[in-house]
């Protein structure tokens, strides 16, 4: 039996299904029980699951996520539900300070189960502190898993393997595929961490994308494939624990690789990825890999503007021809 | 003085307050003899805060701690030579060399870790006391923090939710009238009272040189905690003996040498219950002075030990990043 879900659904499903069989499992954040966030993904569950586990909370992001790390310590499995990817920002000691670093430093003794589930991506016309995707910054700090869903199928599985695992897991959502419908399996499923998935096979071009890029990349190899460019995409699913395997098989097999990521381009997601490949599969490269991230600025509200700050297929499609073609893309 | 009623737990209160005081001494000289890597924050002085707090909590309950840690950890029931291994960064210290003096974490004993950001264990205390509630456990959660931590914005935004949920947590701040190298009075505007106050929350000031004040009123905060009255506030009037950390030498100009001998002269909080146990005729100054000679030979004989204890293997650098979770 095969069915179409949103993302949307996909997430409540996995929630659901995970605090049924854990009563471990609470969760928290600003307006996620009756209203079910802004974005209604979690409506329904505090009628289900009541309020002591479904916990509004004051809009006091620091003190709830450093709740969540304390109850995370003595025996509950919080899932943090951040409204918006940019308040990362206002998180980050209890983040990256405290939640990730615990295990370590006791040693091993403590253990930090949390699931902090935030959004990202622009061009949704709300401008420089609600359009952000801040993966690059989740994923430098040891500690710290992050997983990036990049369709209801992948939501669903990795927010339950999330929900399982015993250290803090940062997943992405990205808010403009809450409503995209995929095919998602009535039974149960999870997606393991760190296995990238192999979404279209090609021979001449390797496309590393993350998220809502899986998309913007198989369109692009839609049109390279009319072009006679065969493009392999990868979606890696999450960024930490990392699948370099299976990206370095297939860029050894094409010889090129464009990676796409809609972090800030510098200092990026799609830098650390071009990296990987540059400094083990060298040898087997025809062409310098590519980064293609959004545009170093902060994302701007007028819609000319923004539109332009993120990659698009046709963006994709033009840098896959030139590194086919032999030439650069970048002039040095 | 109520408090505690028998000779076994003024024994034990006075045992641990010279523990602390103890184990101060020697990681101070580890420090001065260049023996120890890094610096270290001491307790010495404020001991009635720590023994007066933890001697009211069962070894369930929890604590969080802060970066002048050593007092929290001893009082919690810690062993010294699992604490001196821990500051020499070997490999049999609680936390296997990892954490060192602000992160000593012995959660076996309820300690859920030292933190080296200031006021940055709060939200971790509430969480543990939300976890308390949601779990039907029945631990009270205690949460030490400096007066500089109360320049924190965490703090009230945790204290709002703990009021709000009724929290069996304890917010107990150790006001020993400096933040680092600043006079309290220069960083905190109205009263602190007040501001717990301001959420609902009722706060208490208490002598933090008193250890049976501070155990009598911790054990009856505890209790109402237990009975979902929290969360709970107290300021504790204390004075650290040492700088802001160990080297912390020079201080006159913030604070001046006849300040600091008059607390250590009249305000002592280890001299003060030793006479009081003397004028009460439960110790002997013998007595005392063999309880002290006993700890001191136990605290050197564990520096010795640590000394020589190996340092973890170098593969353990990568080790426990991430926890195991079971397929």
């Amino acid at each position: 039996m095969t069915r179409q879900i949103t993302l949307s659904k996909a997430v409540n499903e996995a929630i659901a299904e995970e605090m049924r069989r854990d009563p471990s499992v609470i969760l928290l954040g600003e307006d996620v029980a009756e209203a079910g966030t802004p974005f209604k993904v979690l409506s329904g569950l505090v009628e289900e699951f009541g309020m002591d586990r479904i916990i509004d909370t004051p809009i006091s992001e620091p003190g709830f996520m450093g709740i969540a790390v304390g109850a995370a310590m003595t025996g509950c499995r919080p899932i943090v539900d951040l409204m918006f990817g940019d308040f990362l920002y206002l998180i980050m000691d209890q983040l990256c300070n405290q939640a990730a670093k615990t295990h370590y430093m006791s040693g091993g003794k403590l253990n930090v189960p949390l699931v902090l589930r935030t959004n990202m991506g622009a061009t949704r016309r709300s401008a420089a502190q609600h359009s952000q995707s801040l993966q690059a910054l989740v994923a430098h700090v040891p500690g710290l898993k992050v997983a990036m869903p990049s369709s209801a199928y992948e939501a669903k599985g990795l927010m339950k393997t999330a929900i399982r695992d015993n250290n803090p897991v940062v997943i992405f959502e990205d808010k403009l595929m809450y409503n995209d419908k995929a095919e998602v399996p009535e039974e149960e499923y999870l997606i393991p961490f760190g296995k990238a998935n192999i979404k279209r096979e090609g021979r001449d071009v390797t496309l590393v994308a993350t998220s809502s890029m899986v998309q913007v990349a198989e369109k692009a190899a839609e049109i390279l494939s009319r072009e006679n460019i065969s493009a392999e995409v990868i979606d890696p699913r999450t960024l930490v624990p990392f699948d370099e395997e299976t990206i370095l098989q297939s860029v050894k097999k094409t010889s090129r690789a464009i990676v796409i990521d809609e972090g800030h381009q510098s200092f990026g997601v799609t830098a650390e990825i071009a990296a990987r490949i540059s400094e083990k599969a060298f040898y087997h490269l025809d062409a310098p890999v590519i980064r293609m991230g959004a545009m170093d600025v902060p994302v701007p509200f007028s819609p000319a503007l923004e539109d332009i700050t993120v990659p698009t297929p046709d963006g994709v499609v033009e840098n896959a021809r030139r590194i086919c073609r032999g030439e650069l893309v970048h002039a040095a | 003085m109520s408090a505690k009623h028998n000779t076994e737990d003024y024994l034990r209160m006075y045992r641990q307050m010279v523990r602390i005081r103890a184990f101060e001494d020697n990681a101070n000289q580890l420090y001065l003899s260049a023996k120890m890597p890094g610096l270290t924050h001491m307790y010495s002085g404020q001991e009635a805060v720590a023994v007066g707090i933890c001697e009211a909590l069962t070894s369930e309950d929890k604590i969080t701690s802060t970066h002048r840690g050593h007092g929290h950890c001893v009082a919690k029931g810690a062993e010294f030579r699992e604490m001196f291994c821990e500051l020499l960064g070997k490999e049999e210290g609680y936390c296997r060399g990892k954490g060192g003096s602000m992160h000593i974490a012995d959660q076996a004993n309820g300690n859920l870790g030292a933190n080296a950001i200031v006021g940055g264990s709060m939200g971790i205390a509430t969480g543990s006391a939300l976890s308390a509630k949601y779990l039907g456990t029945s631990h009270v959660t205690v949460c030490f923090f400096g007066d500089g931590a109360t320049a924190q914005g965490l703090w009230y935004e945790v204290m709002n939710m703990a009021a709000l949920w009724k929290l069996p947590v304890i917010y107990a701040c150790e006001n020993n009238g400096y933040s680092e190298y600043t006079k309290t009075a220069e960083i905190a505007a109205g009263s602190l009272t007040a501001r717990a106050e301001a959420f609902g929350i009722e706060a208490h000031k208490v002598d933090g040189q008193d250890v049976l004040a501070v155990n009598e009123l911790a054990r009856s905060l505890t209790e109402r905690c237990r009975k979902g009255e929290g969360p709970f506030f107290i300021e504790l009037e204390t004075y650290r003996y040492h700088g802001h950390h160990v080297g912390d030498i020079n201080r006159d100009y913030y604070r001046s040498k006849d300040e600091e001998s008059e607390w250590k002269k009249v305000r002592d909080p280890i001299t003060n219950f030793g006479k009081w146990l003397m004028e009460q005729k439960i110790m002997t100054a013998d007595e005392l002075v063999e309880i002290d000679k006993e700890i001191s030979a136990d605290a050197e004989a564990a520096v010795t030990y640590a000394l020589d204890a190996k340092y973890p293997d170098v593969n353990e650098v990568s080790m426990h990043v991430f926890a195991e979770t079971a397929a």
